[in-house]
């Protein structure tokens, strides 16, 4: 079955690490990930201010782009895209007097009206694969791996996008489960990362660096498993940034859910790109009888 | 401006060849001011039969050059049009002006000391992350290229869709008039076509073998010999050459191989 996907540009340079296992996971689920064509940056950041109509065009753009394919849905892997992409078909589908403002600005493109369903590929695994079909397919259970969700902002916050509860998820929990690994709750799982504060104030983001991996390690985690490329850039400088400071600060891995999905489901641990990862990812899967 | 009015009155000068010119006469705007022009001439022989002469923003007259660059409206038409002025013919009162050559900061490198990593475009461009997807710059351009998809490939560090895509820039320039943004798109096409054609494409294993083959001095008795041959012979020699039928297959061969 096919799914038109929509990758965003940090997937395609720095992240091909969130985006090569995901390609080659969901094929080995029954699932091709359509690139739609002529795909744009998603606007990066949802724009808040109530005129800034301007910002609002390249997130509608990308979803004329599914539109025009004639798909109804648009699966993403970054969860920053994934947030941009929804509020933006939020807007369009509810603002009457917005979506024309944008729709005549684009004389260019086609209407749009909200047609398309923005969805994360969490929720593609869960709601069109399920947790049980999932499990099934495990061919490599990532046992004794115990690993802390860290879902950050964008794919809980605001309420009306969230893909789960906001207040608890348990959607990476569950995911985790399926592939046999030990999940490790811990109060800063949707804590912000610092996001674009790593520009202006890159000191704030190795504190809360600090405060993240500190709870997830005195809950007993080994690793961190995350959706987006902001969130992995944060805490891996951070985690650089506290290591030079504290020599008691003991380095925890990162991976995004995608690496783990790959590795579970038996395939060629190269497709997973660990070489791009912060942290040591490949010793700890080894140590666990993971990776050769 | 680039382009300067000559001294003598151009409506005396209009006069005197509306004799000569049999077609009709249209009113067109340069740059607010009103002259009758023969229709069907390009915007570029338009201005100067009104008395222009061009001493910059005219290079070609081919449309390749991208000197000529052009904006106007039409009448009743909001719209901004584009074109190059050798290209375009003049339509009953379009307004317009040349904008042939726009303001845009090129990057200083060593080209041979850059990579083909998209963070080299980045580091050089990092503007190019101010791109909102207005779109503007791709319905500004004269040659039909898709600028923004051009700018989207750049993002996503794929400098061989870049160069793909840009292929026919001339560089005029008027999607950087035009980018809300601020880029210089032209120059950032350049530099992507620059990295693909010299780091990123294979190298042609049969031109390194022909210039081998050349090196080892392979032709040098026949090019000897064709520079002390009388010119008549030499004409001779060229007409009656044998050449390669049109329809010829891929397998043709000429009757004298010796060279091959």
């Amino acid at each position: 079955m096919s799914l038109a996907y929509y990758p965003g540009c940090t997937l395609k340079t720095k992240a091909r690490n969130l985006e090569e296992p995901a390609v080659a996971s969901m094929e080995v689920l029954g699932f091709k990930l359509e690139e739609i064509p002529r795909w744009n940056c998603c606007g990066a950041v949802y724009s808040l201010a109530e005129d800034d109509l301007i910002h609002q065009v390249a997130p509608v753009r990308n979803l004329i782009r599914a539109k025009e394919q004639g798909q109804d849905k648009l699966a993403t892997l970054c969860a920053f895209c994934f947030n941009t992409l929804k509020r933006a078909n939020l807007l369009m589908r509810e603002n009457g007097e917005k979506r024309d403002t944008l729709n005549s600005f684009m004389d260019e493109e086609m209407d749009y009206g909200g047609e398309v369903k923005v969805v994360h590929l969490l929720e593609v695994l869960r709601d069109e694969i399920g947790w049980g079909a999932l499990a099934q397919k495990v061919k490599l259970p990532l046992r004794e791996l115990k690993v802390a969700p860290y879902y950050g902002c964008t794919l809980l916050r605001p309420r009306e996008v969230a893909i789960d509860n906001v207040e608890n998820p348990t959607i990476l929990r569950e995911f985790l489960e399926a592939l046999g690994a030990s999940p490790v709750d811990f109060p800063e799982s949707t804590r912000c990362c610092g996001s674009y504060q790593i520009i202006s104030n890159p000191d704030d983001i190795s504190e809360y660096a600090r405060d993240i991996f500190n709870s997830a390690l005195s809950h007993g985690a080994e690793a961190l498993v995350l959706t987006c490329p902001l969130c992995d850039y944060n805490l891996g400088q951070g985690q650089k940034e506290l290591m030079k400071k504290h020599n008691e600060f003991k380095e925890m891995s990162l991976f995004y859910f995608t690496q783990l999905l790959a590795l579970a489901l038996g395939l060629d641990p190269q497709v997973c790109h660990f070489e791009l990862n912060y942290g040591s990812p490949g010793s700890l899967l080894r140590e666990k009888g993971l990776l050769s | 401006m680039s382009v300067k009015e000559e001294k003598k009155n151009p409506a005396e000068t209009a006069v005197k060849e509306k004799k000569q010119i049999a077609a009709k006469l249209i009113p067109i705007y340069i740059m607010g001011k009103r002259y009758e022009v023969p229709e069907g001439l390009t915007i570029m022989k338009a201005m100067e039969y009104a008395g222009y002469r061009f001493i910059r923003g005219c290079g070609c007259r081919g449309g390749t050059c991208g000197a000529c660059g052009t904006v106007y409206r039409k009448p009743g038409d909001y719209k901004l049009q584009v074109a190059l002025a050798c290209q375009k013919t003049v339509e009953p009162g379009m307004y317009m002006a040349q904008i042939p050559f726009f303001p845009a900061n090129r990057a200083q490198y060593e080209f041979t000391d850059l990579t083909s990593t998209p963070e080299e475009v980045f580091k050089l461009y990092p503007e190019l992350f101010r791109c909102v997807a207005c779109n503007a710059c791709t319905k500004a351009c004269p040659q039909g290229i898709e600028v923004m998809d051009a700018i989207a490939a750049l993002k996503q560090g794929n400098i061989a869709e870049a160069a793909r895509l840009s292929f026919d820039c001339i560089q005029c320039g008027l999607c950087t008039s035009r980018c809300f943004g601020e880029l210089a798109q032209y120059h950032m096409f350049q530099l992507a076509r620059r990295i693909y054609g010299a780091k990123i494409l294979p190298r042609a294993e049969h031109l390194a073998e022909m210039i081998g083959t050349i090196n080892e001095g392979r032709y040098d008795q026949i090019l000897d010999e064709l520079k002390h041959v009388k010119e008549d012979e030499l004409k001779k020699l060229y007409q009656e050459r044998e050449s390669e039928p049109m329809a010829a297959g891929e397998d043709w061969k000429p009757e004298d191989t010796r060279y091959l």
